[in-house]
């Protein structure tokens, strides 16, 4: 039984006022989330990480499609006792203080009094708030805020977290902490699925990631995998012939740039073979050969790109047939 | 906002406002008095339906009753105060103020009145008053003192002294109900109109009430009878006076140095009676007692029952 | 559990509305209001005790109308609006929970506010007539009336809370008022129109709107008179029936609504 499971979820929109048009923000997504595992959902804003976050809480109703939370299926009450949830740029009561906010959250779950006192001094603690506990919130700062959104997802202890941009709004320290939290967590054997669009912070923490563009699923695994895939060097070789350009760039995987006396280019790993016998075979004096390391946001553009263009394609496709 | 340098710059401003409030609420008195004679307080009614008025009270038809009970009473008072003689919106006031809360007994006690008074007392219209109380009575089935009032309305206003007795009957049925209306139904009946009856019927309504306006009125009525009472004695002195000296009297003094009285007696405002050339006994002119003439105490109804 | 979290969200609603300012403004103009009424009385023949009984129950009554619009109205929006209801309904809570939590939350706000409204009427009365007569009892079955309507109206707002912008909830809940407050006249006219097409259509607005007409007891109360036990029996059994069937609609909204 996978931590959280997602088979086919989507979820239609109406837009405009007049003229109703029907916008799919999810598209079939279907997603496993695997106990312990720190698990990265990434998109561009707007790809429907937000989407899919609320209809696993049960703020928002799937049109289509399931998913359970530790084999429960979602929206109801039982499936969301193990849950914690921070959702994006929260709003807290702002005429309560994070004491009383804490001890109100913690009413919804079956502990006793002592117990809830006893998180409570847990969570501020570990969220740095103890100095502020009493103060009202509505004059917390954003980056206050978010720290109360995370202790408030921690409260009752669950065994996964649902996290919409834990880092949005914090300074760097704010995000170390986070950042921190999150290892913390994975050590306790959590299981934690966040959003992000902020991709350093995914390969710093992640396991797996999963790459959604305009509510479709378009990658998913881990990110050594991912980024391995996509890997290859660049070559750096001394100006040479133009009659001998064609084929190296035809080699090559992308432009081949020139600057003061050389030529750069990307090679693919499987083509480096027969690269390095073009050069030998026609004098082409290679100067330097180096491993690509390939990131995640380079993969990210990649991949959207070549979704963008499968999407063009069918577009085109369906015009004309 | 933004602190105040200063206490004393908080002082100043306090009274800057005060000063400039002070200074319109001058002005505005000013403009009153100089606009007063202009003004007239054009009184008008824009829903003259009690059931309209009740429907859109929302559930507020006490209050709304006490509002319209009120304003009724103001009418009246500016209008004695005035001496205007119209009344004509007094009767739709009473109208809607009973058929928002109809039991609201005050209003038809005193309502009654108003409307029956003769002008320029009240609207002069005593057939209305007994409409009124009719309504009060049939709204109030316990309220024994509304048959009292209708009793004492055909009593004074109406000189029906049939229907009069009646009502104080019907209204001493009820086991509430004081001993002397069955009193005053026996008298009334026996009796007619008779300045006993009427003093303490006007007593029982000064009694009844802490109205100022409706003690002065009622104390009016009290000094009127009392005078005329007085009147009536010294007419008959007089008359004695006739008897044991053969011409008849040429001043109150007189009486008093024949034996028959003991001093010159004042009317309830405190001046003395005069005796006039033809002989009777009127007041002094300066008296601010009023004497009903027209009530007149009439000859004792033949018994009928 | 359940009913735990239900009176934890009926606890925190309290507060909020504690800790909203508005509500002290009201508190305090009613009770001016009332200190009023005993300068009103004397203007008028007999009836000083009349008058501010009136008075009283009528601010009382107003004033608690629109407190509990005021707050009514923001009661599912505001945290719609402001996404408070995220964390929130992200709990291991039903959103029937939610919404009778607020129900009952405002309701007691409401029994707070009308019980200090009401001692003010009590301590003017006090100062008019310096004793307690037997029958001023009485006036706490009219103040009880007053509740029972504000519970309804609580319910109504509540409903339109769910599904309108506060600006709405606040028109269509006071036109219910207003034509709930008329219901006797419109169940009258539809019985003395000849017409039966219009009557029928009368009838169904009689029963559907509800009746607020029959919770207005202060000409009784404010003459010393009783109110029926069985009105009172009869009139909470209404508002409690009429408002579960409100909260019933508003659960059966808000349970569908996706939360943007």
């Amino acid at each position: 039984m996978s931590a959280i499971e997602m088979s086919g979820l989507s979820k239609d929109y109406t837009v405009g006022f007049w003229r109703k048009r029907p916008w799919r923000a999810l598209d079939g997504l279907s997603l496993r989330v695997e106990h312990g595992e720190v698990f990265g959902f990434l998109g561009h804003n707007g790809a429907g990480k937000t989407t899919t976050l609320k209809i696993l809480t049960g703020l928002t109703f799937p049109t289509a499609g399931s998913a359970t939370i530790q084999g429960l299926p979602i929206g109801t009450p039982e499936a969301l006792r193990n849950v914690g949830y921070l959702p994006e740029n929260p709003y807290f009561y702002d005429y309560l203080t994070p004491d009383e906010l804490l001890d109100y959250f913690s009413r919804f779950f079956p502990m006793s009094a002592a117990q809830r006192r006893e998180r409570r001094e847990i969570v501020l603690e570990q969220a740095g708030l103890i100095e502020f506990r009493k103060t009202a919130l509505r004059k917390f700062s954003k980056g206050m805020l978010q720290r109360i959104g995370v202790a408030q997802a921690v409260l009752h202890n669950p065994e996964i977290l649902l996290l919409d941009e834990p880092m949005s709004g914090l300074d760097p320290v704010g995000r170390r902490e986070v950042r921190n939290l999150i290892l913390q967590l994975k050590a306790a054997g959590k299981t934690v699925f966040f959003s992000t669009h902020i991709l350093s912070d995914a390969e710093a923490l992640c396991d797996r990631v999963a790459i959604l563009h305009r509510g479709k699923l378009v990658g998913v695994g881990q990110i050594a995998e991912l980024l391995k895939r996509q890997s290859g060097f660049e070559a750096v070789i001394e100006s040479c012939p133009a009659a001998l350009l064609p084929r190296l760039q035809a080699l090559a995987s992308g432009t081949v740039t020139a600057s003061g006396g050389h030529h750069r280019l990307e090679i693919a790993e499987e083509k480096v073979a027969e690269f390095l016998g073009y050069c030998t075979g026609n004098g082409v004096r290679l100067l330097s050969l180096n491993p690509l390391r390939f990131s995640l946001e380079d993969y990210f553009v990649e991949l959207l790109r070549a979704s963008e263009l499968a999407s063009e394609r069918a577009a085109i496709g369906s015009k004309t047939s | 906002m933004t602190r105040l340098q200063h206490p004393l710059q908080l002082l100043g401003m306090v009274l800057l406002l005060l000063a400039a409030w002070g200074a319109s609420a001058l002005v505005q008195v000013r403009v009153d008095r100089e606009l007063a004679p202009e003004r007239e307080t054009p009184e008008t009614l824009w829903i003259t339906s009690g059931t309209t008025v009740r429907a859109l009270s929302l559930g507020h038809q006490a209050l709304l009753a006490d509002i319209y009970w009120t304003r009724a009473v103001q009418y009246y008072g500016s209008r004695l105060r005035d001496r205007k003689t119209d009344f004509s919106l007094l009767a739709p006031l009473l109208d809607i103020t009973v058929t928002l809360d109809p039991q609201l007994v005050v209003a038809y006690y005193w309502g009654s009145m108003f409307l029956s008074e003769k002008i320029p007392r009240g609207a002069g219209e005593p057939q209305k008053g007994i409409e009124l109380l009719r309504r009060g009575i049939a709204a109030n089935p316990d309220q024994w003192r509304l048959w009292h009032h209708l009793g004492f309305l055909y009593y004074w206003e109406l000189q029906d002294y049939e229907q009069a007795a009646k009502a104080y009957q019907e209204g001493a049925r009820n086991p509430d109900a004081r001993d002397w209306m069955r009193v005053m139904a026996a008298a009334i009946t026996e009796k007619g109109g008779n300045r006993e009856t009427s003093l303490f019927l006007w007593s029982q309504i000064y009694q009844s009430t802490e109205d100022p306006t409706v003690r002065a009125n009622a104390a009016r009525h009290i000094d009127g009878l009392t005078a005329e009472g007085d009147i009536a004695e010294l007419e008959r002195l007089a008359q004695q006076f006739r008897e044991q000296t053969g011409r008849s009297p040429a001043s109150i003094a007189e009486l008093v140095s024949q034996g028959l009285l003991a001093g010159i007696p004042a009317d309830p405002a405190g001046f003395p009676y005069r005796l006039q050339p033809d002989g009777t006994v009127g007041l002094d002119t300066a008296s601010t007692v009023e004497l009903d003439y027209d009530r007149a105490p009439a000859p004792p109804a033949p018994a009928a029952r | 559990m359940i009913a735990s979290q239900i009176l934890a969200i009926a606890r925190n609603t309290f507060r909020e509305a504690v800790r909203d300012r508005v509500l002290y403004n009201l508190v305090a103009f009613a009770v001016i209001m009332i200190a009023t009424a005993l300068l009103f009385g004397e203007i008028s023949i007999g009836i000083q005790k009349t008058i501010l009984i009136n008075i009283g129950l009528s601010s009382i009554s107003i004033f608690g109308l629109l407190i509990a619009i005021f707050l009514g109205i923001g009661l599912v929006y505001k945290e719609m609006d402001k996404r408070s209801l995220y964390p929130l309904l992200s709990k291991p809570i039903r959103r029937w929970q939610f919404v009778v939590g607020k129900f009952l939350g405002l309701n007691l706000t409401l029994l707070v506010n009308t019980v200090l409204m009401s001692l003010g009427l009590w301590a003017a009365l006090y100062y008019l007539t310096r004793s307690f007569q037997p029958e001023d009892v009485h006036i706490w079955t009219a103040i009880y009336f007053i509740l029972l309507q504000l519970c309804l109206v609580t319910a109504v707002c509540l409903f339109f809370s769910c599904f309108t912008t506060p600006i709405l909830a606040a028109i269509f809940t006071f036109l219910i008022y207003v034509v709930g407050s008329f219901a006797a006249d419109v169940r009258d006219f539809g019985r003395l129109t000849e017409n039966s097409a219009l009557e029928s259509l009368m009838s169904l607005i009689y029963y559907l709107l509800p009746n607020f007409s029959d919770f207005s007891v202060a000409g009784a109360v404010s003459h010393g008179r009783a109110v029926g036990g069985y009105l009172i029996v009869l009139n909470t059994a209404y508002a409690l029936s009429y408002s579960s069937l409100l909260l019933i609609a508003a659960v059966w909204i808000f349970s569908r609504r996706d939360l943007k």
